[in-house]
């Protein structure tokens, strides 16, 4: 192995796979088979890039060549870099000797397009067919849907892949045609549709014959650009709802736009990436999964964006102030994860705990609960409980006041005296 | 009847376990369960001896788990926390397993039983953190080789982990701290001690016992991490986070900045 051009090309093709988010390496029942290489269980970050993102799998594009122009991507055939392509043993190479020192999970193959969509699709395929077949590895793949594939080579890419993604990219079918004008919704949408359909037939046959083989045991994700369009944060979760609902996505990812082209089209070099947009995106995003909000309680016509001082629950309890003050001891479940301050696990250890004795505000706190939002929307096993009658704006300003935030500076009004 | 008594142990998980079905016998409210060795007794405390028996270990085992598996779990992680006093922490939160109407310690408002909780908690994320940080280096006997030093005695609670990934390769971590190390010979993990004057932790320096490979494979890592973060967005804060600066002695990618 000639070391030396390995590197290389590692280099520019794990650079030009770094805008994809998805790193997750959990979700998969895989297990090692015949004492060979490797299983899957609840994901592993390995380790963390200095911009803090989880590092689990080997993730990189099997080549940056491709055929298409989208305004955002670094790979579109306008932009001027370095091109390399792996060779199909090159990836199965690297994949083994890095899973074997236990640097990572598995790993994540996506591809510039180069010549069609399903030539594209086959090579993917021929990677994590011989990673498993030859190597008896039995580590997580994820593999990149094509947008246009086949439905034949969706359909044996479920097969040896754990995960299957198409990347949405752009929220809106406008700004999909004004930033990637060769590529149409459809596209995206027919191997999504085909890998969710076999998911759902591989399901059905599975309760029938146990022995049943795999089909993408840890389902599909998509990703979407977040501020490159000038869309609406209800335009990003509509849409990841509608994805959720309609084709039983695992995970919907939103990627904040790293400036990286000159093209009018698009924030200009230098501007700020919008971590913070991304950051509530996602909380938003677990509101949805995992504490029972439906998208619309959240963002609706009236307010199409989230605010950026404060998270989208406190957001949320601050404009429904009528189903508060909720009581600690009493309450269901339900109410008590709607709370702000107090996460899934906090609701837990409050409904073991409640059991063996009324609750008071020192129990909360070593719960881990933070009160500092809570205080104004509980009442527990205790006189002291906030009476004033106060309005929707003076909580948030007293909350607002009781934190310090990285990002206060983004948007924070006040005028500061000596700038 | 209502006493307190010093009970000392060998050290060993089924040691304790014994002497907390010794104190249920005798019926001590407070049982001051102390290690061989770093015995500290009270003026005028009583202390008692010993011996590890299997069978009573057993029983006290298997009653906990009956109660709770997720009990029997937070104590033996806890116990592997080597923490001062955890002793009788847990000799206390399995008194108050044993005489609660609820199935399992769920009692989130006692102290005690937040305590363990926590305690297993830190644990399970050394344990975690051990499954992520392990750097295997090839040597020329074809083995993986790994050292660590954990904050908890972890790697009881990671062999299963290792064994079931990395079947078909021969691989030791080895403890560092405790002088301990597991070893896989492609049928069974071993406990094994070493005599380790030459084979050091991952540092720049090359050491003759690894493969040429191996270095190879080391420099090609440290370029996918370069190359995979995003100049844009650095955070060094949270990266420090993630992967605390104690720990980057055992990471390849990191080795360059210790």
């Amino acid at each position: 192995m000639d070391f030396n051009r390995i590197k290389e090309k590692l280099n520019i093709l794990a650079d030009a796979a770094k805008y994809d988010v998805s790193c997750s390496s959990s979700g998969s029942n895989r297990k090692n088979k015949n004492n060979g290489l490797g299983d899957t269980g609840n994901g592993i970050c390995h380790t963390y890039t200095e911009d803090g993102r989880c590092v689990s799998l080997l993730k990189i594009l099997l080549t940056n060549h491709c055929i298409f122009d989208c305004a955002y991507c670094v790979t579109r055939k306008s932009n001027d870099i370095q091109r390399a392509a792996f060779k199909i043993q090159e990836v199965v190479d690297l994949t083994i000797n890095f899973y074997r020192r236990n640097y990572i999970e598995g790993l994540f193959l996506s591809s510039g397009i180069f010549k069609s969509a399903d030539h594209t699709m086959e090579r993917l395929i021929a990677v994590a067919k011989k990673l498993r077949e030859e190597e008896n590895f039995n580590g997580y793949i994820h593999l990149k849907s094509i947008p246009g594939a086949s439905d034949e080579l969706m359909y044996e890419a479920g097969l040896y892949a754990d995960r299957l993604s198409v990347n949405i990219e752009i929220p809106t079918i406008s700004g999909l045609k004004l930033l990637a004008p060769d590529k149409k919704h459809e596209d995206f949408i027919k191997p999504m549709l085909k890998v969710k359909n076999e998911i759902i037939r591989y399901k059905e046959e599975r309760k029938i014959i146990k022995s049943t083989a795999k089909y993408a045991p840890a389902g599909q994700s998509t990703q979407m650009i977040v501020g490159a369009t000038g869309e609406s944060d209800k335009d990003i979760m509509y849409s990841a709802t509608h994805f959720y609902k309609n084709f039983q996505m695992k995970r919907v990812y939103y990627s904040g736009y790293v400036p990286i082209s000159t093209d009018s089209r698009l924030p200009s070099l230098g501007s700020e990436v919008p971590m913070l947009r991304e950051n509530r995106l996602y909380q938003t995003d677990w509101l949805l999964r995992f504490y029972g909000f439906s998208v619309n309680e959240i963002l609706d016509a009236d307010n199409p964006n989230l605010d950026m001082d404060i998270d989208p629950k406190l957001m949320w309890a601050l404009r429904n102030l009528n189903h508060f003050p909720v009581d600690i001891n009493k309450a269901e479940p339900r109410m008590l994860a709607r709370i702000p301050g107090i996460g899934m696990g906090s609701v837990h250890k409050i409904i073991s705990g409640r059991k063996y004795r009324s609750l008071n505000w020192e129990h909360l706190k070593k719960m881990g609960i933070a009160l500092n939002r809570a205080k104004y929307f509980i009442i527990c096993n205790s006189t002291d409980w906030e009476r004033r009658d106060l309005d929707a704006a003076s909580i948030k300003g007293m909350i607002l006041q009781s934190q310090n935030s990285k990002f206060k500076n983004q948007y924070n009004n006040q005028l500061s005296l000596f700038n | 009847m209502n006493a307190s008594k010093t009970l000392v142990y060998d050290g060993s998980f089924n040691g304790f376990l014994t002497a907390v079905f010794i104190g249920f016998e005798q019926k001590l409210t407070h049982a001051d369960i102390q290690k061989q060795g770093q015995l500290q007794s009270g003026l005028f405390a009583e202390t008692e001896t010993i011996f590890t028996n299997i069978e009573k270990a057993q029983r006290v085992w298997n009653g906990v788990r009956n109660k709770s598996n997720s009990a029997i779990k937070n104590i033996y992680f806890a116990f592997l926390s080597e923490q001062n006093n955890m002793e009788a922490l847990i000799y206390r939160y399995i008194q108050k397993l044993m005489g609660s109407k609820y199935k399992g310690a769920t009692d989130f408002s006692d102290d005690g039983v937040l305590k363990i909780n926590q305690l297993a908690h830190k644990v399970g994320r050394e344990k975690h953190r051990m499954e992520a940080f392990v750097r295997f280096q090839l040597t020329k006997d074809d083995v993986y080789f790994a050292n660590i030093e954990p904050d908890f005695d972890v790697l009881p609670l990671i062999s299963k982990h290792f064994r079931n990934r990395y079947a078909d390769q021969q691989w030791i971590i080895y403890d560092l701290k405790r002088k301990y190390g597991l070893f896989y010979d492609l049928y069974t993990v071993e406990i094994i001690s070493l005599d380790l004057s030459d084979i050091h932790t991952n540092s720049i320096e090359k050491s003759f016992a690894f493969t040429d490979a191996e270095y190879e494979y080391q420099d090609l890592w440290n370029n996918y991490f370069k190359s995979t973060t995003i100049k844009s967005r650095i955070n060094n804060k949270l990266h420090v986070q993630h992967v605390p600066k104690r720990y980057w002695k055992y990471l390849s990618e990191k080795k360059e900045a210790v």
